[in-house]
C-alpha cells in the first residue's frame, strides 16, 4: 500500500507529535508514504479571506504535485488541510473559469491540474484500505481500561463527510475498541474546538475548549483522543487557562496514532508524547508478555 | 447618558448591488433561496456571541444592508465548523458566504485597526507567499506584534511551555521553489471581488 503525503505545515511545527506518530504506525502496518516534494502551505481557512483565487492556487500546486508524483491517493492527516484540499477539488470541478485560472498560473511551472487524485484521511485509509483486523493483528499492548473519549473536530466530517458521518463518526471509536479501549460516550465528539478564537478572542475560544475537557472529565474519560492538530493544541496548551477560568478539567489530550504506537508496542518516547503540557499517565504494567505478534 | 440606537433600517442604508455581488462569489449563489428558517443560527456554536445571528446575516446581505454587516462582530466570529452548512434545508453555504464576506471587509478596510482576526488573515497570507508554508509559533508573534504586543506578556507561560515541549519553532519552514510560487500566485492577484465603488452594474 502506497500514498503520497502532504503533511501540513501544523505537523512539522505545533504539531509534530502527530507525524511523529503517524509514520512509525504506518510503517508497521505495512503503508508506505511518500512526501509530497516541495508541497506548500494549502491555505487553510485563513487564505480564503484574502483572496479566494489565490487560495485556490495554493491547494492545486499540491493536488498537481500529488499527481505528478504517481497515481497514489493523496494522504492528509491535518483536518484543515483535507478540508481545504477537498473543497478546492470541488470547487474546481464547479467552476470551468476558476479552473481555467488555476491551471493557467500552473502552466508555468510544468505542472497540470487533472482532478483525479483522491484527497483522503489516515482514518479512513486505517479502516477502509488497512482493516481493523490487519490493525487488532498488530496490537501486543491492548489498552484494556484505558478510558477514552474520542473527539473529531469539525473539518474531517464537515462539509465532505466522505467516510464518515457529519454528526455521529464512528470510525475512531471502531478503532480504539480495535486497540482494546474503553471508549466513552462523548455526544460532542463533532463540536468546535473554538479554532484560532482560543488566541483571538480569548473569552469566546477557551469557553468552547472548556466544554469539551469538561464533559470529557465529566464522563470519566482518562484521555481524549483527536485527529486534528489544532484541536490538539487548543485542548493541551490552553488547558492551564482554562483550568485557571473554570477550575479542574483533568484529561489530557493525544493524537490517536500516538494511541495506536503504544497499543503497537512502540515505545512512548518515540511517539512524541512527551510533547504535552498535559502528560497522558504512563499505562498499567503490561499484564502479560503474551506476544502474540 | 442614556444610549439611543435605532433599530429600524431606512431604504437610504442599503448599498444597492451588494447582495448581488456576494451571492456572484463562486459558493454563494444559494443564498438567493433563503426561506429564514434560522437552522444556521440554531445549529451555530458562535451565535450567541454574534451582534447578528448567521440568518440575520443572510437576510442583510440579500437585502443589501452592505455597513451593517460587514461592520458587524459576526463574520469574524464564525469559526467555521461548517455546522451551518451541513445543516441548512437550502443547501446554502453559510460558511463559504461568511469568507465573501471577510474578504470584502479586508479589501476595504472594515474592521477597527487592531482587530486581531482579520490581522490574522493577513499575517497568514503574507508568510504564505513570502515562505510558501506557515510556521506557527512565528505567526503568532507577528500577530501579537501588529495587534496587541501586551498579549505576549500575558502567553508567556504558553511560549516557555512549547520551548520545553520542543514545538517552538524559531527557523522559518520555507518551500524549494518560492519564486515559482510567487509567480503563479500574482498571476491570479486580486482576481476575486473588487471593491464595490469600482464596480460597474
Amino acid at each position: 500500500m502506497k500514498y503520497a503525503y502532504f503533511p501540513g505545515c501544523s505537523l512539522k511545527g505545533l504539531g509534530r507529535a502527530y507525524e511523529e506518530s503517524l509514520l512509525p504506525v504506518m510503517e508497521r502496518l505495512g503503508v508506505e508514504l511518500v512526501e509530497l516534494d516541495d508541497w506548500n502551505c494549502c491555505g487553510a481557512t485563513a487564505y480564503m479571506s484574502i483572496d479566494e483565487k489565490q487560495a485556490c492556487v495554493l491547494a492545486a500546486r499540491n493536488l498537481a504535485l500529488a499527481e505528478k508524483t504517481g497515481p497514489h491517493d493523496l494522504i492528509t492527516p491535518c483536518s484543515a488541510c483535507y478540508l481545504v484540499l477537498n473543497k478546492m477539488k470541488h470547487y474546481l470541478k464547479d467552476s470551468p473559469e476558476m479552473r481555467t485560472v488555476v491551471q493557467r498560473a500552473l502552466d508555468g511551472a510544468g505542472l497540470a491540474y487533472g482532478g483525479n487524485t483522491p484527497v483522503r484521511h489516515p482514518l479512513d485509509i486505517l479502516v477502509n484500505d488497512v482493516g481493523l483486523d490487519v490493525i487488532k493483528e498488530k496490537v501486543v499492548r491492548p489498552l484494556t481500561g484505558l478510558k477514552v473519549a474520542p473527539y473529531y473536530g469539525c473539518q474531517v466530517v464537515r462539509p465532505y463527510a466522505t467516510f464518515d458521518d457529519a454528526w455521529n463518526p464512528t470510525t475512531m471509536d471502531r478503532l480504539l475498541a480495535t486497540l482494546g479501549a474503553e471508549v466513552v460516550p462523548y455526544p460532542l465528539k463533532t463540536k468546535c474546538c473554538g479554532a484560532s478564537l482560543t488566541g483571538t478572542l480569548p473569552k469566546v475560544g477557551l469557553r468552547l475548549t472548556y466544554i469539551l475537557l469538561r464533559e470529557a472529565a465529566r464522563r470519566g474519560a482518562d484521555v481524549i483522543a483527536t485527529i486534528c492538530p489544532l484541536c490538539q493544541f487548543n485542548l493541551d496548551a490552553y488547558h492551564d487557562q482554562v483550568e485557571r477560568r473554570w477550575g479542574p478539567v483533568p484529561v489530557p489530550t493525544v493524537y490517536i496514532t500516538q494511541l495506536m504506537g503504544l497499543a503497537f508496542g512502540l515505545p512512548a518516547e518515540q511517539l512524541g508524547l512527551n510533547r504535552n503540557f498535559v502528560r497522558m499517565k504512563p499505562l498499567p504494567a503490561a499484564p502479560a508478555p503474551a506476544q502474540s505478534k | 447618558m442614556i444610549q439611543v440606537l435605532r433599530t429600524v433600517k431606512y431604504e437610504a442604508d442599503r448599498v444597492r448591488g451588494f447582495g448581488r455581488e456576494i451571492m456572484s462569489v463562486p459558493g454563494c449563489e444559494q443564498l438567493a433561496s433563503c426561506i429564514q428558517c434560522g437552522t444556521c443560527s440554531g445549529t451555530c456554536p458562535l451565535s450567541v456571541y454574534m451582534a447578528h445571528s448567521p440568518r440575520q446575516i443572510m437576510a442583510l446581505v440579500r437585502a443589501d444592508f452592505k455597513d451593517e454587516v460587514l461592520q458587524s462582530n459576526s463574520i469574524w466570529l464564525c469559526a467555521s465548523c461548517y455546522a451551518c452548512t451541513v445543516e441548512c434545508p437550502r443547501e446554502i453555504r453559510v460558511t463559504d458566504i461568511m469568507y465573501a464576506l471577510k474578504l470584502r471587509a479586508i479589501r476595504e478596510g472594515a474592521y477597527p485597526k487592531r482587530f486581531p482576526i482579520p490581522i490574522l488573515a493577513k499575517e497568514f497570507s503574507r508568510m504564505v507567499r513570502r515562505k510558501g508554508r506557515i510556521t506557527e509559533t512565528l505567526l503568532v508573534m507577528r500577530l501579537f506584534m501588529k495587534a496587541n504586543w501586551r498579549a505576549v506578556l500575558g502567553a508567556w507561560r504558553q511560549g516557555l511551555g512549547l520551548i520545553r515541549t520542543g514545538r517552538f519553532v524559531i527557523l522559518h519552514e520555507r518551500i524549494k521553489r518560492r519564486a515559482e510560487l510567487e509567480k503563479m500566485l500574482s498571476s491570479v492577484e486580486n482576481g476575486g471581488a473588487r471593491p464595490a465603488s469600482k464596480e460597474v452594474p
